[in-house]
């Protein structure tokens, strides 16, 4: 099938490609742009992995073609800190609080995070648990994730 | 896990689409939210050779209180507009009340009303609020439009009333009524998973407090949304309580085909029928009665 043109904001920076309309967005991510900081578990909207933010809402990029950006904007993990000493406050957070341990999962949780602190600055330990359900975690046991969510939202509030 | 190569169009407006559907027919498919369309691609249970993209048609993106009361949602509506919409509360507290329940906040964000009803799944909530709230859907094709009640729009597993060339384009919701209460229950293994049974229940109360009308809808209870129409019709003419919500429960647990899967037995599907519309129907004759929290009971 015919190419197509591709032209959206990735992390800010304007972004064009030809790709193929089967193309999934996490695939244009990791494979086409390199970003491989967003990934992909299960490929069918199950595990959270592979969450971006879509015009700054989380959604499961192995759930959208590449070509339905067109003219978006998509935030990956790689947008989240403000420079490379920098962590984002949440990225802190889980590294203190040590929610994670294989990391896999983590970005997935961060890009859903982020924008969930944003609308619910003083979250319950129950929204957070809501908040997170859409994404597995095979080695914390989601404690220390909450924990950590609970630690950036008090630093967050106090800032 | 790739859906295999198809041809992608993406219109900008619903003639252009109808245009599309009318050419393609049953060749193309159309995309709304993707939520269970692209997975079913990755699978590759699904390969159609056109994919008709109605994400540019803002104007299918709409809630909109209508002068009887009614309330109208264009098919393309995100999940998540509807979750946090101000007028669901009132207009439509079944919906209201089940919106969080649909999956999780990633999938509602691009998921859609009129994607998840057209998809017809058994285990979805959407179909069971639509039966139970006898909502109305509007499909368009080239030819024309129609509305479809939703008694015959849900046609069994994964099917409904419409023909390839149509899109469904709105659904109209009834005004609430006073005296009635609704209430909507499911029981899942984790939080926004497929539940392993759901049950939406309406209950209108008289000026006497007797029921003059109930509605037992399920998920995941059969080939679709299932209505138990027996034991809903046994309510009528009795004063609610304990013993008029089991003998309803027994009857709808008899009346729902479950079919079983790997996280629950059929026997577990008819036991939770059971304890779910028996607690449902408290909640619900509960509001109806103005005791509960329905805005619609607060105002009978």
């Amino acid at each position: 099938m015919d190419n197509l043109l591709l032209s959206l904001a990735v992390n800010g920076q304007p972004t064009e490609r030809q790709v193929e309309p089967r193309l999934l967005l996490s695939d244009f991510l990791r494979h086409e742009l390199g970003l491989t900081g967003t990934h992909v578990g299960c490929e069918h909207g199950v595990c959270g992995a592979c969450t971006v933010q879509f015009d700054g809402e989380p959604v499961r990029s192995c759930l959208m073609l590449a070509v339905q950006a067109d003219g978006h904007t998509v935030t990956t993990v790689e947008g989240l800190a403000s420079s490379r000493e920098q962590l984002h406050p949440l990225q802190q957070a889980f590294w203190e609080a040590h929610g994670l341990q294989c990391g896999f999962c983590t970005p997935g949780f961060l890009m859903t995070l982020v924008p969930f602190l944003a609308e619910n600055p003083d979250p319950s330990e129950r929204e957070i648990r809501e908040a997170i359900s859409g994404n597995l975690c095979r080695c914390t046991g989601y404690q220390n994730i909450v924990a950590a969510v609970r630690l950036a939202a008090d630093r967050l509030g106090a800032g | 896990m790739k859906p295999p190569p198809f041809k992608y169009l993406a219109p900008d407006s619903l003639e252009q689409a109808l245009e599309l559907m009318a050419q393609f027919g049953k060749e193309a498919k159309l995309l709304a939210g993707g939520q269970s369309l692209i997975p079913a691609m990755n699978f590759r249970v699904a390969q159609p050779a056109v994919l008709v993209d109605l994400n540019r048609i803002t104007a299918l993106d709409y809630i909109q209180t209508q002068g009887d009361g009614s309330l109208a949602v264009g098919a393309m509506t995100r999940q998540r507009e509807l979750e946090f919409d101000p007028q669901l509360a009132e207009r439509v507290p079944l919906l209201h009340e089940c919106m969080p329940h649909v999956a999780h906040p990633q999938i509602r964000n691009r998921g859609t009303l009129g994607g998840s009803l057209a998809h017809a799944d058994p285990a979805a909530e959407l179909p069971v609020v639509a039966l139970a709230t006898s909502a109305r859907m509007r499909a368009q094709s080239s030819e024309g439009e129609r509305w479809i009640e939703a008694n015959q729009f849900f046609q069994g597993m994964f099917t409904t009333a419409l023909q390839p060339g149509e899109i469904l384009v709105e659904v109209v919701f009834p005004p609430a009524q006073a005296g009635t209460g609704w209430s909507f229950l499911e029981t899942s293994r984790r939080r926004g998973d497929y539940a392993m049974l759901g049950v939406a229940a309406g209950l209108s109360l008289n000026a006497q407090g007797i029921c003059s009308e109930a509605r037992l809808v399920y998920m995941n209870a059969g080939d679709g949304p299932i209505a138990a129409r027996q034991a809903a019709a046994g309510l009528s003419g009795q004063r609610p309580g304990p013993e008029a919500f089991e003998q309803a429960a027994a009857a709808a647990q008899e009346e729902i085909d479950p079919l079983g899967n790997v996280h629950a037995s059929v026997d577990y599907q008819r036991h939770l029928a059971t304890v779910l519309t028996r607690r449902a129907l408290a909640i619900a004759a509960g509001r109806a009665r103005g005791n509960g929290s329905s805005p619609v009971a607060d105002a009978a």
